[in-house]
Parts: structure tokens; C-alpha cells; sequence
């Protein structure tokens, strides 16, 4: 179809208007007010297959991306068995073909079976199409496995993503350690968690010359590492989560505002709340403090931060209609993503441009690739809709976000020039001849 | 109840109570009391929740909060039903929900639940079509705790406006000082915490602190002068986990001695949630002597119970 007057994004963020030929055919499409972008690339989801197929399954989970605007997923070996052979990654790369869903790349694990002791094989899992290493999930608590890693990597010329958290400290926590932990009488996860494994990699990546890719970091002084670490020329990169830029721990206590919306009401103003303890806020790193959101939005300004990501992270009904300390982590984000990121541009929390680019280029120049030129998405940045978990198009109906209106929504996603997602809404807006003049 | 009427379904914590329903428990408290301790009354029992059925679900031990909602609901001619599991019900492989279920089956009218996890009662209160009183989940909240403790200081003290109370021991895990917090600081008084570093929450130590509520690292500062002091239980487990170097020395730094007592104002009151390790959150003497205010926690505690199910029962939203 021909989208007529549509405001185009490249992956750099810069914009034009004018007309668009997508997902072939010559129809013509009032696009006055819509959105095309580059396709977005998530560099950390969750897709489950194989083991865990009650969550996700590569299927729905590709699909779930494009429903979300991504066109590219990188998928995180925490399966069962753990991706870490290159049968396995054959294996995923076989059925994401058969999905015909997004691309989905495949993350293989750093240590056999995750479990930190051995190394997996490095090289050949580069060689069978694993675009990256990581045991997500878990960091690599051996500081000296971890920097063999890091010297393998590199000589697969391969960025390693780490979950960087030192365990000591997290311990048995389940939610950011700070005033909203202490209310509710939840063990805390510190922020000096993140940041002490933080220091560590980066100290390593001096110390190899690797390429070292911080994975979901949600705290200030972690992105001030990070940030010297870039000064200093190392090859470090890192992303942050759609969650970590909207929510704050207080949506543990029962808050439901985004932080850039304002309290309700005078005299005091109110947060709007729900029930506390609920188990869809429950994610690791956890939900952290406003000051800490704050700083994730300065350091996507200021380009420290290179990717933001989803860390979409589904889960079975079992594993989260549980008490709080006995749910499991994780947010489904693949579909939500995008429209809170819009939101959150509308109230000036970042400039389109950059969020554009973190959603792009970004995490593509992570993974050493581009985006591929005909991945293209239409979105409608203005079309409110309202989250109902049951008509989430992953497993994962996870989310902490059920019930709420947001508003930007996919109405196009194109792989390799075949528009693979379609909205029914988008040939509702076909232009008259006329009208087009 | 004057001009008020009770609009809760459940009683999960006190921390968004007005202090209006904090009053109204306490008075309701008041005329129940004498059911318990008036020596001209043969029968101690009232028939206000008659052919009604209370579930006591205690899914971790607890002897003494089990038999007060018992005996609470017995002097109120309640049908009791005892659920009590060993362990967690994760251990034995059954979920809350499950449990849930069985016990919305049941069919009680009221749910007394006592659970290790914090967040239990809000989870279980949300599932079912009981109303559900929180005995004690995790470290969140034990509110008949709280209110008893109001309503003995209340009676002690009287008019609790500007009154200066201690909570001393291991703040971060207990439920009993969170909801010590949030009623006794909407009634007036001002709240000294005072233990160990690594056993008072970090948000609290750094000047993110509930209103009303202040730390003091050290008990003598924090004694002096004070009007009354809650002692909390010290669980063994705190020094295995590496909180705490030794017993000992938390006896010494942070125990209820005879001389810290004497620290506070006049005739200030002591008093402990129990069961107490004696010797090493509090001495012996202070436990049993004559400013202990524990005995009486225990008959109050009873009163407030009662007070607590006569609402929940009368409230509209229940019956």
C-alpha cells in the first residue's frame, strides 16, 4: 500500500513527511498522523521454547513482537535445555523460519547448562548464527570464568550480555531495597547489587578488550559507571527496560502512575493505587526509585544508554498467582512497550528521535548488524487502547499494566518487505483519490 | 458506634486507616472488655455472632495469636473452625490459591489468617468472599496487634496526642512494629525505633521515614525521657544470617535492662508482643515487673479481637 503523508523515522531519529510504499500492493492509505519507523530491534526477550512452553513459544513470542512493533528479537538462552550447544541454536533459528513471525536472533548461553561453572563453546555457537553470549537470568558469579568469557567473545567477535548482580547481596530479595520495601515488609534487592557487578564487568572488559553489553540496568550510579567506561573508550555498552523508564518501586506498594503523570487531586495530591503486593510488578533488577528512572531518561539523552529493550519476560498464570516472595520475575513487555516509550516522549520525558534510535540503530550497532531496510512498522501514535492481559498475543499475560489505557499502537509490522502483522484499522483509512489531492 | 458506621470488608493493615476507624475500635473495644473481666458476670460470652462461622487459618505456628482470635470468637457464641498447616503449603506442593479455595468452601463468614509471607492476607482477601482479619503475614502486618498495643497504652497513658514511644529491637522483620506504627502515630504519638543497623529497614535509617517516626541507633539516647517502650522479639536466626555478631552483645547494646527502664520518664510502661526470649531482648525482671504492661496486652489483646469481629460482622459490607 502507498501511505500517504506519513512522518518517517530513519534509525538515526531524523524525520520527513511525505509517502511511503509498504508491505506491497498500491493502495492508497491515509497516513496523515501515523508513524513509520525502521523496525524495532529488541535485544532481550524471552521466547521459552524449548522447556518452558506453557509461557511462550518461539511462535507466539515472534508473533507478540511484531504485534509490538518489533521486528528483530534476541532470544535468551534460559530455556531448558539452555541454548548452549549449536544444535540447539540451529534448532531455535529452524523454528523462528517456520514462525514467520519477527526475526528472532538467537543469545547462547555463556557456561554449559547456565549453571557458571564451564564455559560453553564460544566459538562454534558464533559459528552456528548465535549473534551474542549471555546467561541471562543469572549473572557469571566467577570472576575469573567471567573474564574467560569475555577473552573467548572476543575471539568470536561477539559482545557478551551480562545480568549484572552480585547475589551475595540480592540474596532472597524480591523488590528494590527503599522506602516502599520497608513498608511492606519485603526483603530488599540493594542497588548496590547491580553496581558492584557493574564495576566488576567493566573492570574485565578494561582488562580483555571485550565487548561487554550491560543488560537491564536500573539505577544511576551503574549508568555513572558506564558512562566513565565510555570515556574511557572501552567497548561497553548497555541497555535499559521499557519497565525501568516508567515504573517505580512504589507500583509494588499498589501506585498505577507512570512517573512522568502527575499525582491526583489537591491538598495532597494522591497516587493513584491499586491492590499492593502485585506479583506483576515482581522483576529483576526490580523496580527502582524515581530518582533512578530519572537517570535511565539522562543517560538515553546523553547516549550512555545505547539500547532500551524489554526484557519481555512471560510467565504462566502458576508462577505468578503466588505470594510475592514466591512469584517469579519477570514482565511480559513485548506489546506494551512501545506505546508507554511514546507516552513517555509525548510528556517530554525524551525527544522521539532518541527513544526512535535506542529502539534501532542502537541495539543493532550492539550486535554488529544494521536494521534491515525493508523491517518497517506503522504506528498510530495517537489510538488509545485499553491493556487486557487475555488479549495479549504472547502467553505471558504478566503484565502490571492489565486494565490500563494506553495510547500508540502497531497498526503495520513488515519483515523483508512482507507485511507479516497487520491491523485491521490501517485499509479502514484508505484515501479517496479524491481526498489525496 | 455513634453516627459512624463501619465500612471495611477486611482488616489487612491499619496503614490507610483514618484515625476515626482506629477510635472506633478502640471504643468498640471498651464494651467488650468487661465480657472478659467483669467479676459480676458468671457467663462470659455474648451471643453477638451467634450462628456465625469464624475460620482460623494459621498456615505458620503461632500458639498465643491462634488462641486469643479463639477465644475472642468464642466469647462472641462464634462457630470456630481451626486450619492450621506445618510448614508452607509451597513445601507440601499446594499453592495459597488452592488453599484459598478450600477454605472459601468452607464457607466461614470470617477468615482469621496468619502466614509467613507478607502480602498473604492482601493476596488471599482478594480471592475470596470472606472477610479476612490479618493475624500476622511476613513482616507487613499484624494489625489486632497494633490496635491492642493502642488500646493498653491508651489505657495506661491516656490521650496518646504528643507521646514519645519506643519500639526497640529488630524493626526490619516485624509486622508488629509496622502496624505499632501506623496506629499509634494517626492517635498522636510519636514513634523512636531504635536496634541494630542491620535489623531496622535501610529507607528508614536514611531519612525516608514513616511520619511521626524518627530513629535512634542508640537505646539509652532513645529511652530517655520516653513515655513507654515496645520491646520485639529477636528471632535466633537474625545472628545465623550474619545480622548480628552475638546474642550477647545485642543483649547488651539493645536488651531491656532494669537501668534502661529507668532511663525513661517516670512509671513508663513496658510492653512486648511475645513470646519473649528473656535475657536477651528483655531481662527478666523488667518482663515481670511492675512497669510490664504484658499480662495485660494478652487480656486486651482478646478484647480488641472480639471488637475487630463484632465489625466486620455488623458491617454492611459483611452481613
Amino acid at each position: 500500500m502507498i501511505l500517504q503523508g506519513i512522518t518517517r523515522f530513519d534509525e538515526q531519529g531524523r524525520t520527513t513527511t511525505g509517502d511511503a510504499r509498504v508491505g506491497g500492493g498500491a493502495e492508497p492509505i491515509d497516513a496523515r498522523g501515523l508513524l513509520l519507523l525502521p523496525g524495532l530491534v529488541d535485544l532481550h526477550a524471552h521466547l521459552r521454547e524449548p522447556g518452558f512452553e506453557d509461557a511462550e513459544t518461539v511462535a507466539t513470542g515472534a508473533l507478540a513482537a511484531l504485534r509490538g512493533g518489533f521486528t528483530t528479537v534476541c532470544a535468551m538462552a534460559n530455556t531448558e535445555p539452555a541454548i548452549d550447544s549449536p544444535g540447539l541454536v540451529a534448532e531455535l533459528i529452524a523454528r523462528a523460519d517456520r514462525a514467520r513471525g519477527a526475526r528472532v536472533l538467537p543469545v547462547a548461553a555463556i557456561t554449559r547448562g547456565r549453571k557458571g561453572k564451564e564455559l560453553a563453546d564460544l566459538v562454534e555457537l558464533a559459528a552456528a548464527g548465535a549473534v551474542a553470549f549471555s546467561d541471562d537470568g543469572d549473572p557469571v558469579d566467577d570472576a575469573r570464568l567471567f573474564r574467560s568469557a569475555l577473552e573467548y567473545a572476543r575471539a568470536a567477535d561477539r559482545p557478551v550480555f551480562e545480568h549484572a548482580q552480585d547475589r551475595a547481596l540480592s540474596a532472597r530479595g524480591v523488590m528494590h531495597e527503599g522506602a516502599a520495601s520497608a513498608a511492606l515488609g519485603l526483603p530488599g534487592i540493594p542497588a548496590a547489587a547491580e553496581e558492584a557487578a557493574v564495576a566488576r564487568d567493566i573492570a574485565l572488559a578494561r582488562l580483555t578488550g571485550a565487548r561487554l553489553h550491560l543488560q537491564h540496568v536500573s539505577t544511576a550510579a551503574s549508568l555513572e559507571h558506564v558512562r566513565a567506561a565510555k570515556a574511557d573508550g572501552l567497548a561497553v555498552t548497555c541497555e535499559v527496560t521499557s519497565h525501568h523508564l516508567a515504573l517505580t518501586d512504589d507500583w509494588v506498594a499498589g501506585s498505577r502512575r507512570f512517573v512522568w503523570e502527575p499525582m491526583r487531586g489537591a491538598s495532597p495530591p494522591q497516587t493513584p493505587r491499586g491492590a499492593p503486593y502485585d506479583t506483576n510488578t515482581k522483576v529483576n533488577p526490580p523496580l527502582r526509585g524515581e530518582a533512578d528512572v530519572r537517570a535511565l531518561w539522562a543517560g538515553l539523552a546523553d547516549g550512555t544508554v545505547d539500547a532500551i529493550a524489554t526484557d519481555h519476560a512471560p510467565h504462566p498464570s502458576v508462577r505468578k498467582d503466588v505470594e510475592y516472595a514466591e512469584a517469579a520475575f519477570g514482565i511480559s513487555g513485548l506489546e506494551t512497550a512501545l506505546a508507554v516509550l511514546l507516552m513517555a516522549a509525548d510528556a517530554e520525558m525524551g525527544e522521539l528521535g532518541t527513544i526512535v534510535r535506542a529502539l534501532t540503530s542502537g541495539p543493532a550497532r550492539v550486535i554488529g548488524q544494521d536494521v534491515p531496510t525493508d523491517d518497517l512498522v506503522v504506528v498510530d501514535p495517537r489510538m488509545e487502547w485499553t491493556v487486557s492481559a487475555g488479549a495479549l498475543v504472547s502467553k505471558g499475560k504478566n503484565t502490571p499494566l492489565s486494565g490500563r489505557v494506553l495510547r500508540g499502537r502497531v497498526l503495520m509490522a513488515t519483515v523483508g518487505g512482507e507485511a507479516r502483522y497487520t491491523d485491521g484499522s490501517l485499509k479502514g483509512r484508505r484515501a479517496e483519490a479524491t481526498a489525496s489531492r | 458506634m455513634i453516627g459512624q458506621a463501619w465500612t471495611r470488608r477486611h482488616v489487612l493493615a491499619t496503614d490507610d486507616w483514618s484515625r476515626a476507624e482506629i477510635e472506633m475500635v478502640l471504643e468498640q473495644t471498651d464494651v467488650m472488655l468487661p465480657v472478659l473481666t467483669d467479676p459480676n458476670r458468671t457467663v462470659r460470652r455474648t451471643p453477638a455472632l451467634r450462628g456465625r462461622t469464624v475460620v482460623l487459618f494459621f498456615a505458620e505456628a503461632s500458639t498465643r495469636t491462634r488462641v486469643s482470635f479463639e477465644l475472642a470468637a468464642k466469647a462472641l457464641s462464634a462457630d470456630v473452625v481451626n486450619v492450621t498447616t506445618a510448614g508452607s503449603s509451597v513445601e507440601k506442593g499446594e499453592s495459597l490459591f488452592d488453599t484459598v479455595r478450600t477454605l472459601e468452601a468452607l464457607g466461614g463468614e470470617i477468615l482469621v489468617m496468619r502466614h509467613a509471607a507478607s502480602g498473604a492476607a492482601q493476596f488471599v482477601a482478594d480471592r475470596v468472599t470472606s472477610a479476612v482479619i490479618n493475624a500476622g503475614d511476613g513482616w507487613h502486618a499484624h494489625p489486632t496487634q497494633g490496635l491492642l498495643d493502642a488500646f493498653t497504652l491508651r489505657s495506661q497513658l491516656g490521650d496518646l496526642a504528643g507521646k514519645r514511644i519506643v519500639i526497640l529491637g529488630d524493626v526490619l522483620h516485624s509486622r508488629v512494629a509496622r502496624s505499632d506504627i501506623h496506629t499509634l502515630v494517626p492517635l498522636g504519638a510519636r514513634i523512636t525505633l531504635s536496634g541494630p543497623p542491620t535489623l531496622v529497614p535501610v529507607a528508614w535509617r536514611c531519612g525516608q521515614l514513616p511520619e511521626g517516626v524518627v530513629y535512634e541507633p542508640d537505646a539509652d539516647r532513645a529511652l530517655a525521657g520516653a513515655d513507654a517502650v515496645i520491646a520485639l522479639r529477636l528471632q535466633r536466626e537474625r545472628q545465623e544470617s550474619g545480622l548480628l555478631p552475638s546474642l550477647r552483645e545485642y543483649a547488651r547494646a539493645w536488651g531491656l535492662s532494669e537501668e534502661r527502664v529507668a532511663l525513661m520518664r517516670q512509671g513508663a510502661p513496658v510492653l512486648h508482643p511475645g513470646p519473649m526470649n528473656e535475657g536477651i531482648e528483655i531481662a527478666a525482671s523488667v518482663a515481670h515487673g511492675s512497669r510490664s504492661l504484658i499480662e495485660r496486652q494478652v487480656t486486651n489483646g482478646v478484647a480488641v479481637r472480639m471488637a475487630v469481629l463484632w465489625l466486620l460482622a455488623s458491617s454492611p459490607v459483611t452481613a
